[in-house]
């Protein structure tokens, strides 16, 4: 008795389970090679997954062993030139393939000090926001209604030849003519049965005057039911069009960071966990996001993504520099209409006293009507500075686009860009 | 015979029909040859599900631990690589017989597996007196749905951490999950799940009547080694000897049964990686002896099929290719050598049976003269289903085989500067090679053999335990982690005391800070 079964149809992933649980198991180890790689990686360089290794001995799992010593019997295939009682050195490296005699009981490990997979693009954002709860906030897009779609919107009289609509126009056609032939066809029905009752009188009796009538009243009858068109003007009928707002599908987010020398490469290391959610977050909104990259010190600069994230700088602080330079950046290459403009801010907070007032008013006057959303982040144990303060002013002006937070260590950065996000949402709704 | 006859097809490609009529061929085959075999059911899988299949360590329903999580990432990562292909067969020891088949295999691969595990695997596990004693083949797949379930029940309702705890305590100890030398009571799913309520109720009232503090009338306590004496015990509450009265090898059950703080849902877990532990004794026994007689059926069979017209030179070559493959034994000094292949070894043995059976030699008369000369067929029936490795290398392993193979012996002794070449394969050495490769196969002397001493049970309650050293072998570093698991399970103080030649070698000792108050 033989049965054919043919198991491909069936569920794929079997071991998805047992997956998620190693993964949940080594999760600190995970943990700390993503990080690795994060730090290591490119902001937009998050499309794949990554190779995790964790030292075999970490993850074994243990039975009882032999371990080396005492005396061993290993039969072994091959023997080319040996003969009975010969005595040959110990091969350096224990057991010298020891044979199954060394405990087949370790069928795995392959003798690495590394287990290594590689983990999904998914289960690697997983990790990047690990504990952290990627917020589901796909389901509110941002206000954003510049560009408009255009939407099919059901049916209407008048349109376009080529945007009929066979189908309805056929239906309303049809009805018409059902509507349109009814009474005739009562009437032809009438004169029909009038004239075969006539006809069926006695010769003598019947009218020929009448007959006559009646022929030519269903001969009338019958051509005026041909006359009821096929199709009518009446009848068209055109796919509507309706314009829908749409958020735009493009965006452009503006990174903004002090590179003066208060900054450190830990701050820095922040500011790119930031910027990087927030990157992370906008394409999961817009089909195309483009990255700038502002950095600045006592002078704003374009750079790439390396020169901002690795290039040391020093010097003093004037922040307006930098929102010049954006606001230059935006009139020249992104007009509000077509791009959703984001921007966020990272610093330690220090600016001349002199300039915070100069962002402030910068901010409100030209930069804040553009955009779809600020956000600010000071990366800072310490007190708030005039910044801060010429800040709150503008979050006052512009409640719901611009917010500021402060951040002092890296474990704060997720419930911070949480926060930000989250309270847009509710005052959507 | 006619060769002139059509093959059933030619290329590699195939589809259903083909393959059931190559399954009507091989199985009239195999009626030939009165291989007895449970009814097949042949499941046609992707690569993933391979791999699925092949992380569950070839159970068709597993419960859900991280380790089998583990052994697909690193299936999953050398079949990428490429380092690795992926096993072109996995059958299960079930009533039917289950067996998969990879879909991209070629026509030739699925003829090969069919043979191979649908008469070869199959017929073996139906004959085999391992299998017969220790599993069942009927309840097999049902005990797993149950497993599974149950522990999902323990998971929802002790949350996923605490069953993972102990499973991976009783994973540590699973290879100590058996009885060698009682046979078990088959497992049964439905027995299993009828009785586990009642079962539970009474599993706990007896390990109550183990642990009750108060004492039992003097006159009933018969005074045994390891009491206390009368001035120190004058109520004679140390004299109820100790417990148990015998050794116990069966860690697991020992666990189960004696444990004294494990709930009731535990034990069941316990019970159940101790049921599927007693189902895989047999094929951990059997490796040499099972791959090589399905190494020798789908060798015969797919040699008829092709006597018979039935596949062309094309597939022929290819499953000559693949079987030559298969059964390739690197010399120990290869960089591909990792042990003596077991299919190799157990293809050798069968297919030389035969030889000596058919054209016995002089040599043959000697070493054999039970089996020279007689019916191969029946000869190689008895050899498959009366013998475990150890005992079949004992004795079938001839001195051709050990002559093909040129198999040495090298004994490995600390204490001295060299290895010794104690034998090699010729007048002087066969009998001592095939001792020591029968040896190297038993499971006494693969595993350390550690058994259950004492549990303290009228006092500080800890449980020793005695490890026997075999040739003054140790026990490697993994010991502290395994029995710290069985302090997990035990919950009272694990002592473990290496004994070589009635002589204490190491003491371990779990937790390990009482080591330090003791071992200074």
């Amino acid at each position: 008795m033989t049965y054919f079964i043919d198991r491909r149809p069936n569920a794929k992933h079997k071991s998805a389970v047992n997956r998620q649980r190693f993964l949940e198991r080594y999760r600190q180890h995970i943990k700390r090679s993503v990080e690795e790689a994060v730090n290591r990686r490119s902001i937009t360089d998050m499309e794949r997954g990554e190779k995790i290794s964790i030292p075999t001995k970490d993850i074994s799992e243990p039975v009882f062993q032999h371990g080396p010593g005492g005396a061993r019997n290993i039969v072994s295939p091959g023997n080319k030139e040996f003969l009975q009682g010969d005595r040959i050195r110990r091969p350096s490296g224990q057991g010298g393939g020891g044979g199954a005699g060394e405990g087949s009981a370790s069928d795995q490990g392959e003798g690495n000090d590394e287990f290594a997979f590689t983990l999904s693009r998914e289960e690697f954002l997983e990790f990047v926001f690990d504990g952290l709860e990627l917020p589901h906030l796909q389901s509110k897009p941002l206000k954003s209604l510049e560009e408009v779609k255009m939407v099919r919107a059901g049916l209407s009289r008048d349109g376009v030849p080529s945007r009929i609509s066979i189908t309805r126009s056929m239906r309303e056609a049809y009805a018409r003519r059902i509507a349109m032939r009814a009474p005739i066809k009562r009437a032809l029905k009438e004169a029909e049965q009038a004239l075969e009752a006539e006809e069926r009188k006695d010769s003598v009796l019947r009218n020929p005057a009448r007959v006559a009538e009646l022929k030519a009243d269903i001969e009338r009858l019958k051509k005026r039911i041909e006359a009821v068109p096929f199709i009518d003007t009446y009848d068209l009928r055109y796919h509507q069009l309706a314009a829908q707002p749409q958020p735009s599908s493009q965006a452009v987010m503006f990174c903004v960071m002090d590179v003066s020398g208060s900054m450190t490469q830990n701050h820095k290391d922040i500011a790119k966990r930031f910027f990087l959610l927030l990157y992370l977050f906008l394409e999961k909104h817009y089909e195309k996001v483009e990255l700038v990259f502002v950095r600045h010190h006592t002078a704003a600069k374009e750079v790439s993504e390396e020169e901002f994230f690795y290039s040391r700088e020093t010097g003093g602080t004037i922040v307006s520099s930098a929102l010049t330079l954006v606001d230059h950046i935006i009139q020249k290459r992104y007009p509000a209409e077509q791009w959703n403009l984001y921007v966020a801010q990272a610093s330690d907070g220090d600016n001349w006293d002199d300039d915070s007032n100069t962002c402030r008013n910068l901010l409100i006057k030209k930069l804040m009507p553009q955009l779809q959303y600020y956000a600010y982040v000071e990366i800072t144990p310490h007190d708030h500075q005039s910044l801060w303060h010429e800040y709150q002013n503008v979050a006052e002006h512009f409640p719901e686009r611009f917010t500021m937070r402060q951040i002092v260590e890296a474990s704060d950065i997720y419930p911070v860009f949480r926060e930000l996000f989250k309270r847009r949402l509710n005052q959507a709704r | 015979m006619n060769a002139s006859q059509k093959p059933i097809a030619t290329g590699s490609d195939w589809n259903f029909s083909i393959l059931e009529h190559f399954n009507d061929k091989l199985a009239a085959l195999a009626d030939e040859y009165r291989l007895d075999t449970y009814p097949n059911q042949i499941e046609v899988i992707t690569t993933e599900q391979m791999m699925d299949a092949y992380a569950s360590v070839g159970m068709p329903v597993g419960y859900y631990h991280w380790s089998f999580g583990k052994q697909f990432l690193a299936v999953e990562q050398a079949y990428k690589r490429g380092q690795m292909g992926l096993a072109y067969e996995l059958v299960i020891n079930s009533n039917p017989c289950i067996a998969y088949l990879m879909e991209e295999n070629t026509l030739m691969m699925q003829v090969l597996v069919m043979a191979h595990a649908c008469y070869g695997h199959n017929s073996f596990f139906k004959g085999n007196y391992l299998f017969r004693t220790w599993t069942d083949a009927e309840s097999i797949v049902d005990y797993l749905v149950f497993a599974r379930h149950y522990i999902a029940k323990c998971e929802e309702r002790h949350g996923v951490h605490a069953v993972e705890q102990l499973l991976d305590a009783c994973h540590a100890l699973q290879n100590y999950g058996v009885d060698r030398y009682k046979r078990p009571s088959p497992i049964s799913a439905e027995e299993e799940a009828r009785r586990q309520d009642e079962r539970e109720a009474y599993l706990q009232t007896q390990v109550n009547m183990l642990w009750r503090t108060i004492p039992e009338p003097p006159d009933n306590a018969s005074p045994l080694p390891g009491s206390l004496n009368s001035d120190n015990d004058p109520l004679g509450l140390h004299s109820g000897g100790i417990y148990p009265p015998e050794p116990q090898e069966n860690l697991l059950y020992f666990i189960e049964k004696n444990a004294p703080l494990l709930a009731p849902w535990q034990r069941e877990i316990v019970r159940i990686v101790r049921k599927l532990a007693q189902y895989f004794y047999p094929q951990r026994q059997t490796q040499v002896m099972n791959e090589g007689w399905a190494c020798f059926w789908h060798y015969t069979l797919m040699n008829r099929l092709y006597d018979e017209g039935d596949v062309d030179e094309g597939l022929m070559l290819e499953f000559l290719q693949s079987h030559a493959a298969v059964i390739n034994q690197p010399d120990f000094d290869s960089p591909y050598f990792n042990g003596i292949n077991p299919y190799a070894l157990g293809f050798a043995i069968f297919m030389d049976i035969k030889r000596i059976c058919e054209a016995p030699t002089e040599e043959d008369y000697q070493w054999f003269a039970d089996i020279a000369g007689t019916p191969w067929r029946s000869t190689l029936e008895f050899a498959m289903r009366n013998f475990k490795d150890e005992s079949f290398i004992q004795q079938f392993l001839s001195p051709k085989v050990m002559r093909d193979l040129k198999l040495f012996l090298i004994v490995d002794d600390d204490q001295s500067e060299t290895l010794e070449v104690a034998a090699i394969h010729n007048e002087q050495g066969y009998r001592r090679v095939r001792d020591a490769l029968s040896t190297q196969y038993a499971l006494s002397v693969k595993e350390p053999n550690i058994q259950v001493v004492e549990a303290d049970i009228r006092g500080d309650r800890s449980l020793t335990l005695h490890h026997v050293q075999d040739c003054r072998r140790p026990l490697g570093r993994s010991v502290y982690p395994v029995i710290r698991h069985l302090h997990e399970l035990w919950g009272f103080p694990v002592r473990l005391v290496s004994m070589d030649e009635g002589r204490v070698t190491h003491r371990y000792r779990w937790p390990i800070e009482e080591e330090s108050k003791d071992n200074p």
